[in-house]
């Protein structure tokens, strides 16, 4: 069986004049939890949508677990599970009959599995009132509910914490870190909050104004390209005056009481070593690379 | 597909919205029965007595029930499109505003079938209002002013015995309901056209408008695009109570009012499997 569980193929979408999503090519594997960042309207709901044949591409293909998406969306489609932006219900329906309504269009699902479901997101003492009593918080939840019905091996979450509040925004990366770790679900997740995908994401992809600037594991592209440390030391006057002596210490800058450095790649354990030969004593050395700057830098430089 | 059409009905039968068609009628139907029995009978004797009372001598309890049935649906006929649209041009379109497509389209399932069930249950929807104002009518109207022979003043003057009437309303019925079928159907096809569910009540009722003023115009011009308007053939009901009944001219009739359904659902079904869901 393929390792790779989606692939875009030049996916491509253009409305008129305007390059939404410019021949992407994107691969998931089994068990990844990855994440697909960028900012609004870089193009992440628009390649969401042709994920799951919302939208039709202007060019390109989409292949899950194999299957192209434009000869067979139904077996491509009858292993994911997916909640596309702000989770939608019938509002005037109960928990329980939205997701047998909704839940059950592949085949029929039994009260019994449904109420599990419930349990599971903690919502089946709800389960009879309607969703329009609901929260934004307990809708994203029952979107999770409604997709896990049918056991899919592959999840696709647009935005799935925007609208919640921390204790929300918690609990549902909480439930995406459990499907991937207990259920072996793969996850495919989009988001504009570096953090979230920092701490959920093992791969990622940034995408920028429709393209793909970059694709790769989040700790590769977190130690990829310069470093960023602040330094606490015993004399931080006399060891700004040395740091910027040295070749290799791209900006050093004060910082509160340590001292801010930009680094290149293989720079950390030479810095270390040179300020101890200097007789400085080292009494931190805090990494200050974050996929934050890390993004913020990349879409920057291609602006 | 049934179960589907199951998830349409439990859909469609718990909505609030589903009901207006059945409470305005329910209400209003009642209330003019009540006017009719309480003096508005006499307006109608005096009109029918001037007309008919130097040729013939009438007899008999001729306003009765079985009268004012038909009355009631010559004159509702037209109304109902309204509370049709609400419930037909809300089917695709609701979904649409509601985002509930973004769940429903991503399973694998095809979008023809669901936008089968759909149709299906918004048929199911139609022939249930058509039949409940008619039983309402016709049962409110006999309990009220009594049975009796029938008579009919349209092309002449036409007695249908009182034996044969139940009959020939329930052809009336299904033919009343196959016409109110295609005002379903097209607002089913504005609806997939759109995201919002009040452009499809306004289109289907300017294009219901526009067409009765078209045909009843005696203009050439209006006169030569009258067989291409589905409103041509919404009286095809009213072929039944001639005599004789003119079955050829009402087969044409069926054959096209079903053409008129199949092409609008042929072309929300081709539309909406094409469609982009943005919303």
């Amino acid at each position: 069986m393929s390792d790779i569980v989606l692939r875009t193929i030049e996916l491509t979408k253009r409305y008129k004049n305007r390059l939404a999503v410019d021949h992407l090519n994107l691969e998931v594997r089994r068990g990844d939890v990855f994440g697909f960042l960028g900012p609004n309207g870089a193009g992440k709901s628009t390649t969401i949508r042709m994920i799951l044949h919302l939208i039709f591409p202007s060019e390109g293909d989409v292949e899950m677990f194999g299957v192209s998406l434009r000869k067979a969306r139904h077996s491509a489609l009858a292993k994911v599970g997916a909640v596309v932006e702000k989770p939608a219900f019938y509002n005037h329906l109960s928990a329980l009959r939205n997701l047998e309504v909704l839940g059950g269009l592949q085949g029929p699902v039994s009260r019994r599995r449904i109420m599990a479901q419930l349990e599971q997101v903690g919502l089946a003492d709800r389960a009879d009132d309607p969703v329009k009593t609901y929260s934004h918080g307990m809708n994203q939840r029952l979107g999770l509910a409604l997709i896990l019905l049918n056991e899919p091996e592959l999840v696709i979450l647009d935005e799935p914490t925007t609208g919640l509040d921390p204790q929300g925004m918690k609990e549902v990366r909480e439930l995406i870190q459990g499907l991937a770790r207990e259920r072996g679900v793969t996850i495919f997740l989009s988001s504009h909050l570096l953090y979230e995908v920092e701490l959920i994401a093992t791969r990622m992809a940034i995408i920028h104004q429709g393209r793909l600037r970059v694709e790769g594991s989040v700790r590769d592209l977190l130690t990829k390209g310069q470093s960023s440390v602040l330094l606490k030391t015993d004399r931080p006057e006399e060891a700004l005056q040395f740091l910027k002596a040295i070749p290799s210490c791209r900006s050093v800058t004060i910082q509160g009481d340590g001292i801010h450095v930009e680094l290149g790649p293989e720079g950390i354990p030479e810095l270390t070593r040179q300020l101890v030969d200097a007789g400085f004593k080292v009494n931190g050395l805090i990494p200050q690379r974050t996929l934050e700057t890390y993004f913020l830098n990349l879409i920057e430089g291609h602006q | 597909m049934l179960r589907l059409i199951r998830f349409e009905l439990i859909k469609t039968f718990t909505r609030w919205r589903t009901y207006i068609g059945f409470l305005a009628f329910g209400m209003i139907v009642p209330l003019v029965v009540a006017g009719l029995k309480l003096g508005g009978k006499y307006s109608f004797e005096r009109h029918l007595l001037s007309v008919l009372q130097n040729d013939f001598v009438i007899g008999g309890n001729v306003l009765n029930g079985w009268f004012f049935g038909l009355f009631f649906m010559g004159a509702l006929w037209v109304h109902i499109p309204i509370v049709l649209t609400i419930v037909a041009g809300d089917k695709i379109a609701g979904e649409g505003n509601a985002g509930t497509f973004r769940f429903l389209l991503t399973h694998a399932v095809s979008r023809t079938r669901i936008i089968t069930a759909k149709f299906i249950v918004t048929l199911i929807y139609t022939a249930l209002i058509v039949l409940f104002i008619g039983g309402l009518t016709l049962g409110l109207s006999l309990w009220a002013f009594g049975s009796g022979d029938l008579l009919i003043i349209r092309k002449g003057i036409l007695v249908i015995p009182e034996a044969r009437l139940p009959e020939h309303f329930l052809m009336a019925y299904a033919l009343a309901t196959l016409a109110m079928f295609v005002v379903s159907s097209l607002s089913f096809l504005f609806s997939a056209l759109t995201d919002n569910s009040i452009g499809p009540i306004i289109a289907t009722m300017a294009v219901i408008i526009v067409s009765i003023i078209i045909i009843s115009l005696p203009f050439e011009l209006f006169q030569a695009i009258r067989p291409y308007l589905f409103v041509n053939y919404f009286d095809v009901w009213q072929k039944v109570f001639d005599d004789p009944i003119p079955w050829g001219v009402i087969r044409s009739q069926v054959i096209i009012l079903a053409g008129f359904i199949l092409a609008f659902f042929l072309a929300a079904v081709i539309y909406f499997s094409r469609k982009d869901i943005l919303s």
